[in-house]
């Protein structure tokens, strides 16, 4: 029996008040810190790997192509700013109520399938979407929708701003966090939880599996929309390079670096390859190279991921050698530990 | 650090005005110049790392300072990107105190980095990419389009072929925003010299096999074959029409876009024939062979037009800076619209108020491999296309900045 | 907004020159997901280095002459044993560790093994493509009256098909093969019976290797030889695979020639689509028949 995927199990304990209290007080310093730009593209990746986690931990599927809902919101919100003339938010609601509309369409069609068959259909739609991105005239081909304007927000922040657009992406971030968080932490998440660990009993004891996954899909879709949306503002681009499925492939990255399944290890994974993309950029090919290491390192050795590997050795640290460990009972309960 | 930066400003903008000329005032900051380029894919052989080497010996040469600072070069790969090359000038800019950013090849990414450049008026030298647009719709007061556009490679390349008797065409086109606006600008003047677009296909990016699309071309029986795509795309497709016997059943390719390194890749044997147009070849006369050499001791390889530009447009924009004695974006530039060009590559060469430098364009031919005598010896140069009939009218210009009379 | 439909059918010997190339085209197709079939139909690992062990095979056969004056002929055979070599080192020192776990691991690590081995290709040899020359023997083309046919074209599809079928017989009829398929279904019980199971997984990935490789020779002197040359065909030769059903021989060979033709209407008709068509037919099989024409049942 072909062991799964590591699920939430001990890992979706939140992080301690302390730890929360450094990264927000962090969160707030950072513009001040680091070039304004570079931590909001870590935030929207962010974002992006948190929802595409909700996916892939929480429910247990992976998906090949969730650039589409991330590259097609950043194109309608970049084109609607632009051409509409609509302000930030509007934008930004237009963007991920498209990328909402995909994620049931796509949604439906591929969760009839199951582990690689799943993925592999979700590639397909992409590559489709990719495709149409290319044709179609309003999306500016390999030229992307460029000069988009970030506008002023209520009618008096102007978003030019570094600072004033930071705090604005943080606060999407957050509203996005919290989403997610909500979701898991809720009667809904339990039974995400309950059909990862084992479908057919869920089935059983009445609970329509195919419904909650859809629903986790459409969420998990949405909430990449506003990632992608934030983005193109961001960087006042939207451009092919969002729909590739190069950027399906660093999602994945971003998740597994981070740890599959736990609250602030995508976050940290798209911290972590944003950080390599931008510091190591001079070293071109080297990048991919890194890249592949890392992808080789963390699913051979460290598969539970950065965060995923620091709390289970906190846990050791923090209990005796005693057997009874809530590290040991729960993975008791699910069998053997992965790794 | 940026703090310090910006508190260095505003005192050294305090001073600026005080001391009351408000024109010529350097900022007392090295000059950077931030050569960006496509170092690890498709066009690394046009730009890449000979770009920057290109600009170093351009520093070099003006002895490494200028008005009293000195002059750094940094580099960067953008990756054929838009997002990434907008990053990376924003971040230069922002951060690193970059003046001006030389090259990028890709003329999607020129077009992202323009509008950046335009905002913050800093200087952007051109001289990889290749759309007309960039000193049309989309056309800057700080940028300067250094080397050549798909306006002259359209008017060099199919105007000189009609001119030979190729009337009939067939496009071979790369399917993006590059590859239709050379099919277009070339079908243009092959409709106006009296010749017949008899029809077109369009690529995906990226294919590897040509054979289906050269089938066709073969049987519309089109005299010409243009291929409206580049890099890897342009040298597969030669490739494979020989494979065909495509020349040799009587009709004649048309690279619309060809570098040397891409006949360098191909070798004579599969690229002889090939017509081209160029801004420059490193064997047309005295001055281009001793700067070529230079360059190619250090390469193992032919410069390309794109290099030899990066030379000539960062030595322009630094005589410029220490003839107005300013770094100033805007100002530079109108100082290098005043100053005549001349350098190894360009004879009395104008930069115009669109961005567009006006040059000379050559028309070259590449040998077969008997005609060829030593290293390199690979182009024949057929004609001299002058500046005038090479660019754009101002007259048919899309540019906001040209004064209509 | 969309490119020209080519509504108006060509005359037919236009038409049958078109389906000619798409099954040369096929031919590649056909040879690099059968070597994926055989991995996943023996191994149970989807093998996302396919696509770099391709380029490998280029590349072998681009340094033998460039550096060591070994012709085409050879490098068909030198380059296959060492990039299959190369791959059995792979097979023990990573990818044996993954035997037990989910399919995506064995998938996020062979794409792993795939970037390292590209990127350190780009490194050293950019992105620009290298020439090799089509070989001496093989030059010129025979008139078939519709089309002139290049004769290394010609060889493609014999030697491909000679490849396959070869493959099939070996799989599905000989001996080995038969013990190769009872390891796959019942590993233990076969290595009770005193055949070295782990042994025979090596060596099974490295013939699947090895058939990227030599289609990687046999690619060498019509497409480009480039780093990137895997990267750009592995998702095709995935969608191929699957759309054959996963772990069948005769699956992916069938669905790579048909492809291939597919493929080359394709570009008579909608040539922007042809990279994307492969994807549609992917997504409709994948929702319609998921374990692909001739596949096991998901």
């Amino acid at each position: 029996m072909r062991r799964a995927l590591p699920g939430p199990g001990v890992f979706s304990l939140a992080p301690g008040r302390a730890v929360g209290a450094a990264l927000a007080l962090l969160a707030l310093a950072a513009p001040f810190l680091f070039y304004p730009v570079f931590v909001m593209k870590a935030l929207c990746f962010g974002l992006f790997a948190c929802a595409f986690n909700l996916l892939m931990g929480y429910v247990g599927l992976v998906s090949f192509g969730h650039a589409a809902f991330f590259g097609w919101a950043s194109y309608t919100t970049a084109y609607s700013v632009k051409y509409f003339a609509l302000g930030p938010i509007a934008g930004i609601l237009a963007g991920t109520a498209v990328a909402a509309a995909m994620g049931v369409v796509f949604g439906w069609l591929a969760i009839r399938r199951h582990g690689i068959y799943f993925a592999m259909v979700t590639l397909a739609l992409a590559q489709m979407v990719y495709f149409v991105a290319l044709e179609v005239k309003a999306t500016g081909g390999e030229d992307g929708i460029q000069a988009v304007p970030r506008g002023t927000l209520f009618g008096f922040i102007d978003l030019d701003n570094p600072y004033a657009m930071y705090y604005f992406v943080l606060a999407i971030f957050l509203v996005g966090f919290a989403i997610i968080q909500r979701t898991i932490h809720s009667p809904f998440g339990q039974v995400l939880k309950a059909i990862r660990e084992n479908e057919p009993r869920a089935v059983s004891l009445g609970y329509r599996t195919e419904r909650y996954k859809l629903l986790a899909f459409i969420l998990s879709a949405t909430l990449s929309g506003l990632a992608g949306s934030t983005k193109s503002l961001v960087f006042q681009l939207a451009s092919l390079t969002d729909v590739h499925w190069a950027t399906s492939g660093d999602v994945v990255l971003m998740t597994l670096l981070g740890g599959i399944g736990t609250v602030l290890g995508p976050v940290i994974g798209a911290a972590i390859l944003v950080s390599m993309e931008n510091y190591l950029a001079e070293l071109g090919s080297w990048v991919t190279v890194i890249q592949g290491v890392i992808f080789v390192v963390f699913v051979l050795v460290f598969r539970r991921g950065f965060v995923g590997e620091i709390e289970v050795w906190f846990r050791r640290r923090k209990q005796s050698t005693a057997a009874r460990s809530p590290v040991s009972s729960a993975s008791a309960a699910r069998g053997p530990s992965p790794g | 650090m940026r703090f310090a930066g910006l508190v260095a400003t505003i005192g050294l903008a305090a001073t600026a005005a005080w001391s009351g000329t408000a024109a010529a005032q350097m900022s007392g900051k090295p000059i950077k110049i931030g050569v960006l380029s496509d170092m690890s894919s498709l066009y690394a052989d046009i730009g890449g790392s000979g770009s920057v080497l290109a600009a170093q010996m351009a520093v070099k040469d003006m002895g490494g300072s200028v008005a009293g600072v000195p002059v750094q070069v940094v580099s960067a790969d953008h990756q054929n990107k838009p997002d990434t090359g907008v990053a990376i000038v924003r971040r230069w800019i922002d951060q690193e105190g970059v003046d001006a950013v030389v090259d990028v090849p890709t003329s999607s990414v020129a077009l992202a980095v323009q509008q950046v450049m335009k905002e913050k008026q800093k200087v952007f030298l051109i001289s990889g990419a290749a759309a007309s647009d960039l000193t049309g719709k989309a056309c800057s007061p700080t940028g300067v389009h250094w080397t050549y556009d798909t306006y002259a490679l359209a008017h060099g390349t199919g105007g000189a072929l009609v001119k030979q008797g190729g009337d009939t065409w067939f496009f071979i086109t790369a399917d993006y925003a590059f590859g239709h606006a050379l099919q277009r600008d070339t079908a243009d003047v092959v409709t106006k010299a009296g010749g017949k677009v008899l029809g077109s296909v369009d690529v995906p990016l990226n294919n590897a096999d040509f054979s289906s699309f050269l089938l066709q071309a073969q049987q519309s029986k089109a005299k010409i074959i243009g291929l409206a795509n580049a890099g890897g795309d342009t040298i597969n497709s030669i490739k494979q029409a020989a494979e065909f016997g495509i020349v040799s059943g009587g009709q004649r390719l048309a690279g619309l876009l060809v570098f040397i390194s891409d006949v360098n890749s191909l070798g004579l044997k599969a690229a002889q024939g090939l017509v081209l147009t160029s801004a420059f070849y490193w064997d047309q006369n005295d001055a281009t062979r001793a700067w070529s050499k230079r360059f190619t001791e250090q390469t193992h390889k032919p410069p390309t037009m794109v290099q030899a530009g990066v030379y000539g447009a960062v030595s322009h924009y630094l005589k410029a800076i220490a003839a107005a004695k300013t770094d100033d974006g805007p100002k530079v530039v109108a100082e290098m619209r005043k100053l005549p060009i001349n350098d190894f590559m360009t004879k009395n060469g104008k930069l115009r108020e669109d961005g567009r430098v006006m040059r000379d364009m050559y028309l070259f031919q590449v040998k077969s491999p008997a005609e060829s005598k030593y290293q390199f010896d690979y182009f024949k140069q057929l004609a001299t296309i002058p500046a005038e009939q090479a660019f754009r009218p101002l007259s048919e210009s899309e540019c906001p900045l040209v004064k209509k009379g | 907004m969309f490119g020209a439909w080519h509504i108006a059918i060509p005359p037919l010997p236009a038409l049958m020159a078109q389906l000619l190339i798409g099954l040369i085209n096929g031919a590649f197709y056909a040879m690099l997901s059968l070597g994926l079939a055989v991995i996943f139909g023996m191994l149970n690992i989807i093998n996302f280095t396919h696509g770099a062990q391709y380029m490998l095979g280029a590349f072998c056969a681009f340094l033998l002459l460039n550096q060591l004056g070994i012709g085409y002929w050879w490098a068909l055979a030198v380059a296959p044993i060492l990039v299959g070599a190369f791959g059995m080192g792979l097979e023990r020192l990573f990818i044996r560790h993954l035997y037990h776990l989910d399919h995506l691991y064995g998938l996020l690590l062979t794409f792993g093994l795939g970037l390292i081995i590209e990127g350190l290709f780009r490194q050293e040899w950019g992105s620009a493509g290298l020439p090799y020359s089509i070989p001496d023997a093989l030059t010129g083309a025979h008139n078939l009256g519709f089309m002139f046919l290049p004769n290394y074209r010609a060889w493609v599809i014999v030697a491909s098909l000679a490849m396959c079928i070869g493959t099939w017989f070996v799989i599905e009829r000989t001996r080995l093969g038969s013990y190769l398929r009872a390891a796959t279904e019942n590993p233990t019980l076969v290595q009770a019976m005193g055949i070295n199971v782990p042994r025979m997984i090596t060596l099974t990935y490295g013939f699947g290797v090895a058939l990227a490789a030599l289609a990687g020779v046999m690619a060498a002197p019509i497409y480009q030889v480039s780093p990137l040359m895997g990267s750009n065909i592995i998702i095709v030769v995935f969608a191929v695979v699957v759309i054959g059903g996963m772990g069948s021989i005769v699956g992916s060979i069938v669905s790579g020639f048909v492809l291939g033709l597919i493929e080359g209407l394709t570009k008579v008709f909608y040539p922007e689509a042809s990279a994307t068509a492969i994807f549609v037919i992917m997504a409709i099989v994948l929702l319609v028949k998921p374990a692909g024409f001739f596949g096991r049942a998901v």
